[in-house]
C-alpha cells in the first residue's frame, strides 16, 4: 500500500505570529517555521501501518518555498520512505483553491492508495484544501477524523461531527484527514536522521504537473493588527481574594 | 436583489442547526437568503415556518434517500443545482467539517473560491467582503474573491442578530442517490445530552479548566462555578488530553474560538495556543497558584491562589451576592 502523508510548514504557534500589514500575508520577522503538529500527527499513523505491515509505502509531500525542504527531513527522519517538494516561485501566495488544484496534480502523478493530511493547518485554518483536492480527484474524503482503520481496499474510522460522532468507511483510493485526537508522534531517532540523509527527494515545478487555471482567486483587502491586552490586577489570595473577585464580577454587572 | 444560497444544516435527527440564524443573518446582510437544505423526507412545514422566521425568503428543498447516508456529497449535489438555479452572488456554509468540506467541493465544481472562517461579511460596491479574525484575534483580515463564485464559511456563533422574519417559498427537486466518490455514513453516535448550559461558542460567560485541576473529578469545581455564573464549560488542551472533560470543550488554537463578556480560567497557563482561543473576550479572569502563569498578561484579573480553596469561596459569595 501506498500513502502520501500532505505536510505543511508553518509559523511555529508557540511564538508570536505576525501579519505582513500592507499585503495579509505572513510576515518576514514572524514565528520560526516548523512542520505543522496535525501532520506529524498523520505521518504517525502511516507509520505505524508501516510499522505493521512491511510492505506499506510512505511518502512525504509538501508545497512551499525551499525552506520546506526542512520539514519533509523532519519526515523522513521519522520514517517516511521518500518526499515529494512542489517547488516553484509562481505559487508563492498561493490560495486554497490553487494549493489544492496543484496538489491534485501532484498527487496524480505520484499516485497512491491513501493520502492522509490533517484536518486543519494551525496557520490558514481554513480546512477545505483536502476536501478540495478529493473533488479534483473524484475521491471519498473521510475527514475530521478522531480514529482511523486502513485496511487493504477499505478505510473506515470515527468522524468527529457537530453533536457526536459519525462511523464512515470508502473503498480505496480515499483521503483521509486526521484530528488532534490522533496520537502524537515519535521523535526521529538516530539512525533515521542518518537515513534521511539517503533518502530521495523528488522536487516538481507546476510546469512539470497539470494543473487547471482557474479564474478565481482570494484576494487581501485589507489587514488591522488588534491591540495587544494590557495586564490588570493581580491579587495573591491573603484568603480575601475570592470576595474581592465577586465584588468585581458584581460591579461590572457580569453576574 | 441579488441571490445568497445558505447551507443549512439539518441533523439526523431532523433538527435545524442552531447556527442557521447567524448563517441566514449574514445571508440576508449580502442579498436575499435562499435556504438550501438537504433531507431524506419532503420539509415539515414546521421547518418551513421556522426557516422563514430566521429570515429565508426563499427554500430549496433537495429531498434524496442519500441524505443522511452518504456523507457531504448529497450537500454539494444540492448546492451545486441551487448554484446553476439563481445565479447567486456568494454562497454561505457554516464553519463546521460538514459545512467546510461541503463548500471545498463545491468551489471546484463551480469554479468559485472559499473564504474561510468568517466572522462577519460586508458588500462593497457589489462585492462581497469577508472579515475573518486571525492568529486568534491578534489581526482583523479581510478578504474577497477574485472573478469567480465567493463561497464563504462563517464561524459557528460569530453573527450576531436576526435576519427579518419573512413566509419562504418552497422549490423542491428530488435527487437521485449518488454514492460514486463518496464516503457513506454506517451509524451516527449522539453525544449525550448532558446538561442545560448555554452553548460553548455564543455564551456570555465561559469558565474554563486546566492540568491545574488535576483529575476529572476535581473537574467539577469548574462545573459548579458555570452554574453560579450560569456559563458555558471550556477547557485547555492539557485537560483534554488527561481525559478531564470532552475534546469538544477545547479552546484554542486547535479548538473553540470564543468572544465572551466574561473568560474565567481556572488552573490554566495560559499557553500561546491557549490564548489565541479567548484573548478577545471582553473581561478575562484568572485564578492560579503560580504568579508567573502567562495568563495574567492578558487578564483584567487575576488571582494569585489555589483553586481548591478560592473556587469555593468564590461560588459562596457569588451565591451570596445574587440571592
Ligand atoms: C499545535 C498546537 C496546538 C495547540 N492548541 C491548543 C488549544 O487549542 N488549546 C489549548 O489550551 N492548548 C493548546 N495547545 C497546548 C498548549 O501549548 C499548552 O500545552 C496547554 O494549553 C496547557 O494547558 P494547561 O494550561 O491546562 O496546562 P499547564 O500548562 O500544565 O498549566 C497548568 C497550570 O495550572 C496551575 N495550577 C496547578 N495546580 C493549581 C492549583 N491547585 N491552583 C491554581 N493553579 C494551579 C499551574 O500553575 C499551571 O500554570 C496546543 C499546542 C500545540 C503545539
Amino acid at each position: 500500500m501506498k500513502i502520501v502523508v500532505l505536510v505543511k510548514q508553518v509559523p511555529d504557534t508557540a511564538e508570536e505570529r505576525k501579519l505582513d500589514l500592507a499585503t495579509g500575508q505572513l510576515g518576514r520577522e514572524s514565528a520560526d517555521n516548523v512542520i505543522d503538529e496535525i501532520n506529524e500527527r498523520a505521518l504517525e499513523s502511516a507509520l505505524r501501518i508501516k510499522d505493521a505491515n512491511k510492505g506499506t509505502e510512505v511518502v512525504a509531500m509538501t508545497m512551499g518555498p525551499d525552506e520546506a525542504s526542512q520539514a519533509l527531513r523532519k519526515a523522513l527522519s521519522m520514517g517516511a520512505d521518500s518526499a515529494v517538494h512542489i517547488l516553484d516561485d509562481s505559487l508563492e501566495g498561493a490560495d486554497t483553491g490553487r494549493t489544492a488544484a496543484t496538489l491534485a496534480a501532484a498527487l496524480r502523478s505520484t499516485g497512491f492508495d491513501v493520502v492522509l493530511a490533517g484536518n486543519e493547518s494551525t496557520d490558514g485554518r481554513a480546512g477545505v484544501v483536502p476536501a478540495m483536492v478529493a473533488e479534483h480527484l473524484q475521491l471519498p474524503l473521510l475527514g475530521s477524523l478522531i480514529s482511523a482503520e486502513i485496511a487493504d481496499g477499505a478505510v473506515s474510522g470515527v468522524r468527529q461531527g457537530d453533536g457526536g460522532t459519525l462511523n464512515v468507511h470508502a473503498g480505496l483510493p480515499a483521503i483521509l484527514t486526521v484530528t488532534e485526537r490522533f496520537p502524537e508522534a515519535r521523535f526521529p531517532n538516530f539512525k533515521g536522521i542518518l537515513t534521511a540523509k539517503r533518502k530521495p527527494v523528488a522536487t516538481l515545478s507546476v510546469s512539470a504537473l497539470e494543473v487547471p487555471a482557474s479564474a478565481s482567486r482570494t484576494v487581501v483587502v485589507s489587514t488591522v493588527e488588534r491591540p495587544p491586552r494590557a495586564a490588570g490586577r493581580k491579587l495573591i489570595d491573603d484568603g480575601t481574594a475570592a470576595n474581592e473577585l465577586a465584588e468585581f464580577l458584581v460591579v461590572n454587572r457580569l453576574v | 436583489m441579488s441571490n445568497v444560497l445558505a447551507l443549512i444544516e439539518i441533523s439526523h435527527r431532523g433538527e435545524i442547526a442552531a447556527s442557521s440564524r447567524g448563517l441566514l443573518v449574514a445571508a440576508a446582510t449580502l442579498g436575499s437568503p435562499i435556504a438550501v437544505v438537504v433531507s431524506s423526507e419532503p420539509l415539515a412545514d414546521d421547518d418551513v415556518a421556522r426557516l422563514g422566521e430566521l429570515g429565508a425568503a426563499r427554500i430549496y428543498s433537495a429531498v434524496t434517500p442519500a441524505a443522511g447516508t452518504v456523507l457531504v456529497a448529497p450537500a454539494v449535489d444540492a448546492l451545486s443545482r441551487a448554484v446553476e438555479a439563481y445565479e447567486p452572488a456568494a454562497v454561505l456554509t457554516t464553519n463546521t467539517a460538514d459545512g467546510r468540506e461541503a463548500a471545498a467541493r463545491l468551489a471546484v465544481r463551480t469554479g468559485g473560491s472559499v473564504l474561510a472562517d468568517v466572522v462577519q461579511v460586508r458588500t462593497d460596491n457589489g462585492t462581497v467582503v469577508a472579515q475573518h479574525s486571525v492568529f486568534g484575534g491578534a489581526y482583523t483580515v479581510e478578504s474577497a474573491v477574485d472573478g469567480g463564485l465567493p463561497i464563504l464559511t462563517i464561524r459557528q456563533g460569530a453573527i450576531e442578530g436576526q435576519a427579518p422574519a419573512t413566509t419562504a417559498d418552497v422549490s423542491t427537486a428530488v435527487m437521485e442517490a449518488t454514492t460514486a466518490g463518496a464516503a457513506v455514513i454506517d451509524r451516527f453516535n449522539d453525544d449525550p445530552v448532558v446538561s442545560a448550559r448555554p452553548e460553548l461558542r455564543s455564551a456570555a460567560t465561559v469558565v474554563s479548566g486546566g492540568r491545574g485541576l488535576g483529575s476529572p473529578e476535581n473537574f467539577v469545581l469548574v462545573e459548579q462555578l458555570a452554574d453560579a455564573l450560569g456559563a458555558a464549560i471550556g477547557a485547555s488542551r492539557a485537560a483534554v488530553d488527561a481525559g478531564y472533560i470532552a475534546q469538544t470543550a477545547q479552546v484554542g488554537q486547535t479548538g473553540v474560538s470564543v468572544s465572551p463578556q466574561l473568560y474565567v480560567a481556572l488552573g490554566i497557563s495560559g499557553a500561546i495556543q491557549h490564548r489565541a482561543g479567548m484573548q478577545t473576550a471582553k473581561t478575562i479572569v484568572a485564578i492560579n497558584k503560580d504568579e508567573d502563569a502567562p495568563i495574567f498578561d492578558v487578564a483584567d484579573f487575576g488571582i494569585v491562589g489555589d483553586i481548591f480553596t478560592v473556587v469555593p469561596k468564590l461560588v459562596e459569595a457569588i451565591k451570596a451576592r445574587s440571592n
